[in-house]
């Protein structure tokens, strides 16, 4: 549990909310986790949510690792645009080498994290402003690069980012759990993990400790920016083409979100990118029932703040201090203890 | 001048540039006309910042506003339209079902500690669910009423047109201001955003003070949407998308502080002018695409914290 970053009960609940969420699917569609091997390739519902999830849930690991250091990052949706715009782009000129492609991609997203690093870091503007000058402006730059157009490419080897399988399951998958994989790996195994937390909880005392408070917020904005740069890849080969406006829209709400669910504060501090996850799976759980169950999708966003109340109510100690003080006064007949 | 009015000196000054920079650029910029139409078409962000001013003034944030917005335009339309209620009737309905939104809103945030921006956020789903809940298409509103207010209005010199949507905005922020300085509402609200623990231990009533705010801003957020029924003549589910932003953008170019406890409402009118002043500029030029709105704005907001944060540094000194 370690490993995992945080106690076993605070697992309990994004769990049973996802179990909750799965069940109801198995009841309403038999064959919900059914699976299938077609052609060297996994079918199943399973693997659809998994791979619709892709690009949230690349931007939920940066996101937890910025909301973990205290701050916020609301130009990740927008960034996803710049990405898909700069790769598009390369992609019809005459720059033959795909993996020149993706670096300009990457280089995109880390040059607009170190943007939001060093406005939230040395400038020292809250994150929440620093980061909604980028999302206002990131889109008219991305619309910029696409010359207001939305640009199409055909690329074979790039599209297979977000059409293409290896080992059975879609790449994108493969994609977030290998950028799953190395994050987990950098923060837990070192010390980096220890030291974002601090920062988190208390900047002062982390930098009277020793710590790099500037550097370490600096580097997880630039890490958010990367993320959001191969979640934009992501989008954009499955669409084969760039389209500033529309592109990973709204997706910042719903990586915050995940973030939430799994538990952390947005206040910062504690963070556990396993129990991130679990979040992003539950929202696009959840969206999955409800396509199923054959409710009608204008139900969809209704649905969706419920259960987040929800969660949030259960995850409120306030609550759990009413629900617990309501159980004492049924056991002891009516004495509450203080 | 105090150091705390330089924010707000500061967008003033802004404004007055652009205004001459436009003028000297293109000529009749600066024409009563066109600033009297800038009233007219930022009424209705006008409107929703200035709840959105009280929100942040009291530390918190509001993202529901355009959601909050796109719904009471819905129900305002159908209810005229579809079960032939009369608009001065629907009128104080959905503001009273907004402020109750914003209410409730409000007493989880207070009750339970919630973020404000995460039940806001949540606000904001809930909101937008319901009026695609409540209708999918657009609805044109055809009523005598309706068309009877937008029709009304004053010339004034030189063609210059004051409409109804005007004189609400005036009316709006005189309300506003009169509440941000002269109610013991407003003087909670400055002593919230400036720090919550010192407000309540001075014996401002956090709880009660936190749901009267939500509940404004959701009552301000229903005017706009009812503002902005009148203006397009229809109610749309999918209006207002990024409202929110705009409106924080104003807030903040108008010299709030995003920490709270700092700023005025009149820097929020500012703010919503000088964006309604770039869009009116890009479209004189005519050949900038619309994309640079976005750009300059974004600008904008980051030039207006740098200033904000030297400012909140050099009071932090003393």
């Amino acid at each position: 549990m370690r490993l995992m970053g945080l106690t076993d009960n605070k697992l309990a609940l994004p769990l049973l909310a996802l179990a909750v969420i799965l069940l109801t699917n198995l009841v309403l569609s038999p064959e919900f986790f059914h699976l299938q091997l077609k052609d060297g390739r996994l079918y199943g519902s399973l693997i659809d949510i998994l791979n619709r999830s892709a690009p949230v849930a690349l931007l939920a690991i940066g996101m937890s690792i910025v909301i973990a250091t205290g701050g916020i990052d609301l130009s990740v949706g927008a960034v996803i645009a710049i990405s898909g715009a700069v790769c598009a782009n390369l992609l019809n000129s005459s720059v033959d080498s795909l993996t020149l492609v993706i670096l300009a991609g990457m280089c995109a997203g880390l040059v607009a994290g170190a943007v939001n690093g060093s406005l939230v870091s040395i400038f020292g503007i809250q994150p929440i402003v620093a980061t909604l000058v980028l999302m206002v402006a990131g889109r008219g730059i991305a619309q910029l690069i696409n010359d207001g157009q939305i640009v199409t490419f055909n690329n074979d080897a790039f599209s297979f980012i977000g059409v293409g399988s290896i080992f059975g399951l879609p790449t994108p998958i493969i994609i977030v759990f290998v950028v799953f994989l190395l994050a987990q790996l950098l923060v837990r195994l070192s010390a980096l993990g220890l030291f974002i937390e601090s920062i988190g909880c208390n900047p002062k005392a982390s930098a009277y400790a020793g710590l790099h408070v500037r550097s370490i917020k600096f580097t997880a904005y630039c890490f958010s920016g990367l993320c959001a740069a191969v979640a934009g890849m992501i989008v954009s080969a499955d669409i084969q083409g760039a389209d500033a406006n529309n592109a990973g829209l709204w997706l910042e709400l719903d990586a915050i979100l995940a973030v939430v669910l799994g538990g952390a504060s947005l206040a910062g501090g504690r963070f556990s990118i396993p129990l991130t996850l679990i979040g992003v799976l539950i929202i696009q759980t959840m969206t999955t029932t409800i396509i199923m169950s054959g409710v009608d999708p204008k139900y969809n966003l209704l649905v969706k703040s419920i259960i987040i109340i929800a969660v949030l109510l259960l995850q409120s100690p306030v609550l759990r201090a009413q629900m617990g003080g309501l159980l004492v006064r049924a056991k002891t007949g009516g004495e509450a203890r203080p | 001048m105090k150091s705390r009015y330089l924010p707000v000196a500061a967008t003033g000054a802004l404004f007055l540039f652009l205004l001459l920079a436009g003028a000297w650029q293109f000529p009749g910029f600066a024409s009563p006309r066109v600033l009297l139409n800038l009233l007219t078409d930022n009424a209705f962000l006008a409107i929703a910042a200035l709840g959105m001013t009280f929100v942040i003034l009291s530390g918190g944030i509001d993202l529901s506003v355009g959601s909050v917005m796109a719904l009471s335009s819905v129900l305002f339309a159908l209810l005229v339209e579809n079960y032939g209620w009369h608009p001065l009737e629907v009128i104080p309905f959905v503001l009273a079902v907004s402020a109750v939104f914003g209410a409730l809103m409000g007493a989880l945030i207070h009750v339970y500690r919630l973020q404000p921006f995460i039940v806001t956020l949540a606000g904001m789903f809930f909101a937008r669910g319901l009026a695609t809940i409540l209708s999918e298409q657009s609805i044109p509103i055809e009523d005598p009423f309706v068309d009877a207010v937008n029709n009304f209005g004053f010339y004034l010199f030189d063609r210059a047109w004051l409409s109804s949507a005007a004189i609400l905005l005036v009316v709006v922020f005189a309300f506003g201001l009169w509440l941000a300085h002269f109610t013991r509402l407003g003087s909670y609200i400055y002593a919230l955003g400036g720090n919550a623990t010192s407000a309540a231990l001075l014996g401002v009533p956090v709880g009660l003070t936190t749901i009267r705010i939500y509940a404004l801003s959701s009552c301000l957020a229903a005017l706009s949407g009812i503002v902005y029924s009148f203006y397009t003549a229809s109610g749309y589910a999918l209006s207002g998308l990024g409202l929110e932003l705009d409106a924080i953008a104003a807030v903040v170019i108008g010299g709030t502080l995003l920490s709270g406890g700092y700023g005025f409402v009149l820097g929020t009118v500012a703010g919503v002018m000088t964006m309604g002043l770039i869009q009116t500029w890009i479209s004189f030029h005519g050949s900038l695409n619309s994309w640079w709105t976005r750009i300059f704005i974004g600008g904008l907001v980051l030039g207006f914290i740098i200033i904000q944060q030297r400012i909140t540094a050099g009071i932090k000194k003393r």
